[in-house]
């Protein structure tokens, strides 16, 4: 029995997503996949979903969902202010929703990308072995108001709610080299290190432009080499030299050349920059790159571990008299 | 070009084994060839393998096999012939697709003929005559990198990626042909259009092109390709012929 999220309202670039699609680069179709990967697998951990979980990805601005049925979510990633039948919600935590309860999503005050979890997770159909929209793949689209997005049942209403205390990434952002870091000059790899970029308003899910003042970073026959594969994370060069970081919906070949990749660890601070942000960046060696490796796996396992009882500031909580506060433990009393 | 075969990091968990980093005919029949054998190997540090061009991508589990494990494999099935005389897969298939050259089906074909050293009419009948190949799919989804147009369409990238082409536009660049999946930003130069769908998920398969497979256009007037979006037929009205 799958019963659903209903979208009263919702921002111009949200969309189901997952954490994509491997294994069809063969034919040109990237990853795919939540633009902050850290993020979503957070929304995972805190409701105890398997990584094939599909969720709702919020861009820049959130939205307004009513939920059918009674069932547990999670917020994650940017700060967007919150509510939930008007009460205030903390984000990097697990609340539980009644049936007709509304949660209103507003814009992020920091960061870019919100995840939505929900208990059941979401039950859209699955196409090409993924739920999520992938722009340039031609899969699905953007979730629009009066959506009915199907949800399966909540396995474990009363399963207390929980919380993670995120570490915002600081310091310059890590990149590897790759096939054409050897196309740049030393010089042009030390300027690249020394630059403050900011990031531009242009955007989105494919990839980020990066502003700087100073010359533009040319190469050698940037504009006649034979296209080549792209990763996730790579810095590419258009021909006037402005670098843009390629996110989860990238294209998988190209001919600009790229500086170098961005680590999978780093990718979210430059997915959740805003524009206007500051990103300095720093390259490491390939076996750094290698050594801070981590499979989605053990990125969730780790997360789990990390997770705390999620409990609220009685202060916060409006119908505290209504509570029954004797003979129950206070994880209970505070759980929403 | 370059002689030996390079192993190349590309990401904590990606090998790029590139043939040539220009376009080479028998650098691209090398990684078609190099990647059907990597796949027979069935090696489980291994998550996925696609071709490009002249390189052969090699999406490998850091937490099952080390990088430097990985490229002794590689350089030992390497070292085992000479990739660069490997022959074309068998099964392939050639497809002559209608295309709508200049006008609002092509806005960039003067400024593409211009660079090509020929007139508008001449470039069209130049493309139209060439036997293309499918040397790669990619960028989006079964999205075809044609090639080798004759030299003098050695033509440059645009310097700015300024510009979304349409689902079916014909760009033209470096030597190649493609036409577009889906509606996308370039930097190569918009010749025409056709209604020929290189990917549509609702399709088995999705994407009907392989590596190794051939193309030639029919040029079709304006009007003729209206019809064709609008009406949709199978193959976006292109003929498929099997190549002995």
């Amino acid at each position: 029995m799958t019963t659903g999220l209903v979208v009263e309202r919702v921002g111009p670039a949200a969309s189901v997503q997952d954490l994509g699609r491997p294994g069809w680069l063969e034919v040109g179709l990237s990853r795919g996949g939540a633009a902050d990967r850290s993020a979503f697998i957070e929304g995972l951990a805190l409701l105890d979903l398997p990584l094939g979980t599909a969720g709702i990805e919020m861009a820049e601005l959130g939205g307004r969902f009513r939920f059918e049925a009674s069932m547990r979510f999670a917020l994650t990633g940017a700060a967007m202010r919150a509510t939930l039948d008007g009460e205030r919600l903390d984000v990097g935590a697990s609340h539980f929703a009644a049936a007709g309860a509304v949660l209103d999503v507003g814009a992020a005050e920091r960061g870019v990308y919100a995840y939505l979890q929900v208990a059941g997770g979401i039950a859209t159909p699955v196409v090409s072995g993924g739920r999520g929209v992938h722009g340039i793949g031609g899969l699905g689209r953007l979730l629009r108001a009066g959506d009915m997005v199907p949800v399966a049942p909540d396995p474990a209403p009363d399963a207390p709610p929980t919380r993670l205390d995120r570490q915002a990434g600081t310091g310059p952002v890590r990149l590897m080299p790759g096939p054409q870091t050897g196309l740049f000059a030393r010089d042009m790899l030390k300027s690249f290190e020394e630059a403050v970029f900011v990031r531009s308003p242009r955007a989105n899910r494919q990839g980020v432009r990066l502003d700087h003042e100073g010359a533009p970073f040319s190469t050698r026959a940037q504009l006649s080499h034979a296209s080549d594969f792209i990763a996730e994370g790579d810095v590419q060069m258009t021909g006037d030299g402005t670098p843009y970081v390629l996110l989860a919906e990238c294209q998988t070949m190209g001919g600009y050349p790229r500086i170098g990749t961005v680590l999978p660890a780093d990718l979210p601070s430059v997915a959740q920059a805003r524009a206007g942000e500051e990103l300095r960046f720093r390259f490491v060696s390939v076996d750094e790159a290698e050594a801070a490796w981590q499979s989605d796996e053990e990125v969730l396992a780790s997360l789990k571990q990390a997770r705390t009882p999620h409990t609220r500031d009685p202060r916060d909580v409006a119908d505290l008299l209504t509570y029954d506060l004797i003979g129950r433990p206070p994880e209970d009393v505070a759980g929403d | 070009m370059t002689d030996a075969p390079e192993l190349l990091p590309l990401g904590p968990d990606g090998l790029l084994v590139r043939f040539a980093d220009q376009l080479s005919e028998p650098a691209n029949r090398a990684a078609l060839a190099f990647r059907a054998d990597l796949e027979s190997t069935g090696n489980p540090g291994i998550a996925e393998t696609a071709s490009s061009l002249a390189s052969v991508l090699v999406k490998f589990r850091p937490d099952v096999i080390a990088r430097k494990a990985l490229e002794d494999e590689l350089g030992a099935m390497l070292a085992e012939r000479d990739w660069l005389e490997a022959s074309l897969p068998a099964g392939r298939r050639l497809w002559r697709v209608p295309v709508a050259f200049g006008d609002v089906h092509g806005p960039d074909l003067d400024d593409a003929a211009d660079a090509a050293g020929l007139a508008p009419d001449a470039a069209v009948e130049d493309i139209c005559a060439a036997r293309l190949r499918v040397l790669a799919l990619g960028f989006s989804p079964g999205q075809p990198y044609l090639g080798f147009l004759p030299e003098h369409w050695d033509i440059p990238r645009q310097v700015d990626v300024t510009h979304e082409v349409p689902r079916g536009a014909v760009v033209v660049a470096v030597r190649q042909v493609i036409p577009f999946a889906h509606a996308a930003p370039t930097g190569w130069r918009q010749i025409g259009r056709t209604a020929f769908r290189c990917n549509d998920p609702g399709l088995d398969p999705s994407s009907p092109l392989r590596p190794g497979d051939e193309m030639e256009f029919l040029p079709v007037e304006g009007r003729t390709l209206d019809r064709l979006l609008d009406d949709a037929p199978p193959f976006g009205g292109a003929e498929r012929f099997e190549i002995p």
